[in-house]
């Protein structure tokens, strides 16, 4: 391996993180005003033209909070718990295929920080450890009802974990290959995957909602029965990790919603503009075209948010266990009689 | 370098192990364990074993453990809860500790180093498609065991189903 790799991936990976965090932070603001636009009200304008530095100024105030350490006899555990949930947030987007290449330089940069033969099981193993975030933080404040809000949320994420990924054995039987660049570069044109696997598609997005806590799923956060959910006893920017960390999961989420069934950065008319254009112009289209996807999932997360109202807990798990995982196992197997019919 | 990272993850292994037994704490423990699985996983990868390290990760660290953490905190295991361990007990676990460390102390003398016979082959080992091949394969791969290994797996399941269903007639 040589060095300029390492400093184009190097570059590559911080350019990733400082994005991600950009995405996160207009995420909170673009939260409120969605929320105001839904309810007819004009939403926060007054930091910045429009509110444009609303985020700045919660991030400045969490920072300036106090920082409270309940009287826990796990400290450490405590303090790991919201760094587990951020970092864990942050480790998805290594696999993502941002666009397909650039060529700069004389040499192709291929937009990926590493392109693994098992791109989506590493996908779903960070998902999976990002439950001990959540139950490490509940369980060390030392208080029953952070601990049952824990719990709560980590059996709901655990338990959606399973539909999501039979619904993902469909698309895998399918594309024949777990790596997410591969199963882009297969979707070109308007050869999306959605209209090959439309019963997946909604399977995982509804599966995607509960794993980032998100209404109609945020149990977790049930105020009228449970104070403030886990990060009851969290204060300052320990606080605002925790939340931040849900709108960080939130955009890692619509991406792969993006690149599995939107056709990532593929659009139509792609492989003229790479002839006519050249391949840098036609692939920033393409990352500009991804991110408009991004942005039309986090948009939809918010409105889901705002219009639906929260399940109750057995209704979750009865959506989750008795109608989502029959239907994603008749997907795979209406999947499975299609491929044997039509492909030999 | 990569011994260099072999070693740091083999004692991070160590060390992680001893203390998922010595930690008095029955969650600090299990979260001792964990870190001890993520540890293995690094040690599948430095084998260049993506998928069986991901599976680890997925299977190990992301299902069985959360399900004990889950058990155990809500469990809510103190000094006084513990059942006393009667002295026949104490002698039989040290008894059967003494024999499986006799056990791996003669594999470990009667093993012959073979890492010199090792070489860089250059072939595939690793990547999914070998691994189904090999797994999945009528003639020349392990199908029947595999498929024996499912079947198990069935027959836990719904061995469990059934014990939580009998509980449930017991309480009604």
């Amino acid at each position: 391996m040589d060095s300029t790799i390492i400093i184009e991936k190097g570059i590559f990976i911080v350019i990733i993180f400082a994005i991600t965090m950009l995405m996160a932070m207009y995420s909170t603001l673009a939260e409120r005003k969605v929320a105001a636009w839904l309810q007819d009200r004009i939403g926060p304008n007054r930091a910045g033209k429009g509110g444009i530095l609303q985020p700045l100024a919660d991030g400045l105030k969490l920072f300036s909070k106090e920082e409270f350490l309940p009287d826990t006899p796990n400290k450490f555990l405590f303090v790991v718990g919201p760094a587990v949930s951020m970092s864990v947030a942050l480790m998805t987007s290594a696999v993502i295929p941002w666009g397909d290449k650039l060529h700069l330089f004389g040499r192709d940069i291929i937009l990926q920080a590493t392109d693994i033969d098992v791109a989506i099981l590493y996908v779903f193993g960070v998902l999976s450890v990002g439950v001990y975030g959540i139950m490490i933080g509940g369980w060390a404040s030392n208080n029953k009802f952070s601990l049952m809000s824990a719990m709560r949320a980590a059996s709901q994420m655990i338990s959606y974990e399973v539909a999501m990924g039979l619904s993902i054995i469909a698309l895998i039987m399918m594309t024949g290959t777990l790596s997410l660049r591969e199963i882009s570069l297969q979707q070109s044109g308007m050869n999306w995957n959605i209209f090959y696997q439309p019963l997946g598609f909604i399977i995982f997005l509804v599966c995607s909602f509960a794993e980032t806590n998100r209404t109609p799923f945020d149990l977790a956060e049930c105020e009228a029965e449970l104070i403030g959910g886990y990060h009851t006893e969290y204060s300052s920017m320990r606080m605002g990790f925790y939340l931040f960390a849900e709108y960080a999961s939130m955009f890692i989420s619509s991406t792969i919603l993006a690149v599995l069934y939107l056709g990532a950065y593929n659009y139509p008319g792609m492989a003229w503009a790479v002839e006519n254009w050249g391949v840098n112009i036609a692939n920033v289209i393409g990352i500009f075209v991804l991110f408009g996807k991004i942005c039309f999932f986090i948009f939809f997360f918010m409105w889901v948010r705002w219009t639906i109202p929260r399940f109750r807990y057995d209704q979750l798990m009865r959506l989750g266990w008795q109608m989502l995982i029959p239907l994603a196992i008749a997907n795979i197997v209406i999947t499975g009689v299609v491929i044997l019919l039509f492909d030999s | 370098m990569l011994t260099t990272v072999f070693y740091i993850l083999s004692a991070l292994t160590l060390a992680t192990a001893f203390l998922t037994i010595l930690t008095k704490n029955p969650i600090h423990s299990a979260i001792y364990l964990v870190i001890c699985f993520f540890t293995i996983a690094g040690h599948y990868l430095m084998f260049n074993a993506q998928f069986l390290a991901v599976v680890h990760i997925i299977v190990y660290s992301g299902a069985i453990m959360i399900l004990l953490l889950f058990t155990i905190m809500l469990m809510n295991l103190n000094k006084e809860d513990e059942p006393n361990k009667r002295g026949l007990t104490i002698i039989a676990a040290v008894a059967s500790f003494c024999l499986v460390c006799f056990v791996l102390l003669a594999a470990f003398l009667k093993s012959m180093p073979i890492i010199e016979e090792y070489y860089v082959s250059g072939e595939d080992y690793q990547s999914i498609k070998i691994l189904g091949q090999v797994l999945l394969d009528e003639k020349e791969g392990f199908m029947v065991p595999f498929e024996f290994a499912s079947v198990l797996l069935l027959v836990s399941m719904i061995g469990a189903v059934l014990l939580s269903k009998k509980e449930e007639k017991i309480s009604v």
